[in-house]
């Protein structure tokens, strides 16, 4: 398929529903990018699954938040305390608990090497945590069904049924809306 | 809870000195320590003065709440200390003076670090000591229980027992450690555990230790080969006074140093159930093969070592440690009959800077000291006093 720009083959597929109508364009990399749309490395399924999703033709990733860059740098420092990486390289010691998120991806193989390869904790876990465990199994649930339905709606646009697109896109959005999973 | 005097009981209350328990020929002391921080607080280190004392009155309303005398209720009481009925004792470090702040390091009730507080940006030098908010609980009579507020972690619970008694300090420290938790929020998290301010102690927060007691195998040379085997296990080998003290009298501290990934249970079988009855094996064996091998000179250096202790006049807490451990061998391998396992395992104790003021009843410099610990000793030893 040419570009409807340009001669060139059209690597890049744009679909948008408004109002129960469907417009489509096919462009190559290079008018894409001239158009705005940054078809870096997202698949035919992503930019799809992107432009029914997104509210007003604005696109979004699967997980309903705005694109993160392929390769994420971690954070140089804690929200919680201000705590960088090279003041616990230097001191040995973490800030506050939020540290460890915050520096979860860079603690991992120190932790690795300080306990004999061990990655996850073993062991006791205070009561309310438990408790609160309880309730994430019912999130669980949740997250599965969230996941069921992107895979419903990306094959629904994929098999073009863009009514029944439309009526899963809201099913989504409305226990997204329920909480952050 | 009290908060006022200080330990009543300073000669006879510390229950891992009364030579009691399994394989106390051996083993000292079983002691079991949990590293705990309050979620939404930053860790001490990361804290300005302010949150440091919320912190601090936190930790010590929750603890004279959680009715902490009833963890670790001793199964018959101190035979000194009848009526001490079991109750925790508070003490604000600020308000303590050095001297007695030594006394509690010596009987392993708060840290060197603890001892001396944090500084802070926001403190001025020299005021350390009496300003940085920091305090100790301690389980009375038998301070079986301490838990040390404001040290690197906000919370570090302590349970100790003497001799091989691994399992009942776990379940003291649990208790306690259950106690305190339905009263307190603590920073934990699914994937790291027992979030602590150093990455070390993260996961269970959990340090086993066993105070061990072993000059068989330091004059067959063979405790090289002990720490060696216990590096191989990830276990830490340490002195009689913890993290970077010497191995004074033989005593060594082994400990667990891995706390992500293996689950409290399962270090304390490691260590009760194998490695330190293992250990306690190869001691007894070492001095069983010095006795048949080289009785005269073993014999040899207990007499002297006893000669040296009831008759000089000057005396430095090392050697003094020394000589003790050399009379302790004696004693629990019945070549001594006239002292006994008790009175040399608290001579260990008095005999240290803070403890020997203390008994004195009065201020010593250190030549003053030397003279007084001979003293001291030669009294007990001869019992003469």
């Amino acid at each position: 398929m040419k570009c409807d720009k340009c001669d060139n083959e059209a690597t890049v597929h744009e679909m948008v529903v408004k109002g129960g109508v469907k417009t489509e364009r096919h462009l190559c990399e290079h008018c894409a990018r001239e158009l705005g749309l940054n078809p870096g490395g997202a698949t035919l399924g992503q930019l799809i699954t992107k432009f029914v999703v997104a509210p007003q033709g604005q696109p979004l990733t699967p997980a309903g938040k705005p694109a993160a860059p392929a390769r994420p740098t971690p954070p140089t420092s804690c929200r919680g305390c201000g705590t960088t990486f090279a003041d616990f390289k230097q001191t040995g010691r973490l800030g506050c608990s939020e540290c460890y998120a915050t520096f979860e991806t860079q603690l991992g193989p120190l932790l690795e090497r300080a306990h004999e390869g061990a990655t996850h904790h073993m062991g006791k876990s205070p009561k309310r945590w438990e408790e609160r465990s309880a309730r994430a199994e019912s999130d669980a649930a949740r997250r599965e069904r969230i996941d069921d339905l992107r895979r419903r709606l990306e094959q629904a646009v994929i098999a073009e049924q863009y009514e029944a697109a439309v009526v899963l896109r809201d099913e989504l959005r409305k226990i997204e809306a329920q909480g952050t999973v | 809870m009290t908060s006022e005097g200080f330990i009543p009981s300073y000669e006879t209350g510390t229950e891992w000195l009364r030579s009691a328990g399994a394989s106390s020929d051996v083993v000292m002391s079983s002691r079991v320590r949990l590293a705990r921080n309050l979620a939404g607080w930053r860790f001490g280190h990361k804290a300005g003065h302010g949150d440091r004392q919320k912190v601090l009155e936190i930790c010590r309303d929750r603890i004279a709440a959680a009715g902490l005398s009833s963890v670790g209720a001793p199964a018959s009481p101190a035979p000194t200390a009848p009526s001490t009925p079991p109750q925790v004792m508070w003490i604000d470090l600020r308000e303590s003076p050095p001297i007695e702040r030594q006394l509690l390091v010596e009987r392993h009730l708060i840290s060197k670090q603890h001892s001396k507080g944090k500084p802070l940006p926001d403190l001025k030098a020299g005021d350390v000591e009496t300003t940085d908010p920091r305090g100790v609980a301690i389980a009375l009579p038998d301070e079986r229980l301490s838990i040390m507020v404001n040290e690197e972690d906000h919370l570090r619970i302590q349970a100790v027992r003497g001799g091989l008694a691994l399992a009942e300090a776990w379940a003291d420290a649990d208790r306690a450690d259950d106690l305190l938790e339905s009263r307190l929020d603590f920073a934990y998290s699914p994937r790291f555990g027992y979030l602590t301010c150093c990455p070390t102690n993260v996961g269970t927060g959990v340090r086993m230790s066993l105070m061990l007691h072993l000059p068989g195998l330091k004059l067959t040379g063979e405790i090289e080969k002990v720490k060696r085997a216990a590096g191989d296990m990830n276990l830490a080998v340490r002195g009689f006074y913890g993290e970077g003290s010497e191995a004074a009298g033989d005593f060594y501290q082994i400990s667990n140093q891995t706390t992500l990934g293996k689950g409290e249970q399962s270090i304390l079988n490691d260590l009760a159930g194998e490695i330190i009855p293992k250990i306690v094996e190869y001691e007894r064996l070492a001095r069983r093969n010095l006795l048949a091998k080289r009785g005269a000179a073993l014999e040899d250096q207990v007499y002297r070592a006893l000669g040296l202790l009831t008759h000089a006049r000057l005396l430095t807490a090392e050697e003094s440690m020394q000589m003790l451990s050399h009379v302790r061998l004696g004693v629990v391998m019945g070549l001594v009959s006239d002292a006994d396992l008790a009175s040399v395992n608290a001579l260990m104790l008095l005999t240290q800077p803070a403890h020997l003021q203390r008994v004195m009843g009065t201020e010593l410099d250190q030549e003053q000291r030397r003279n007084a610990r001979a003293q001291l000793i030669r009294r007990r030893l001869l019992k003469t006093g």
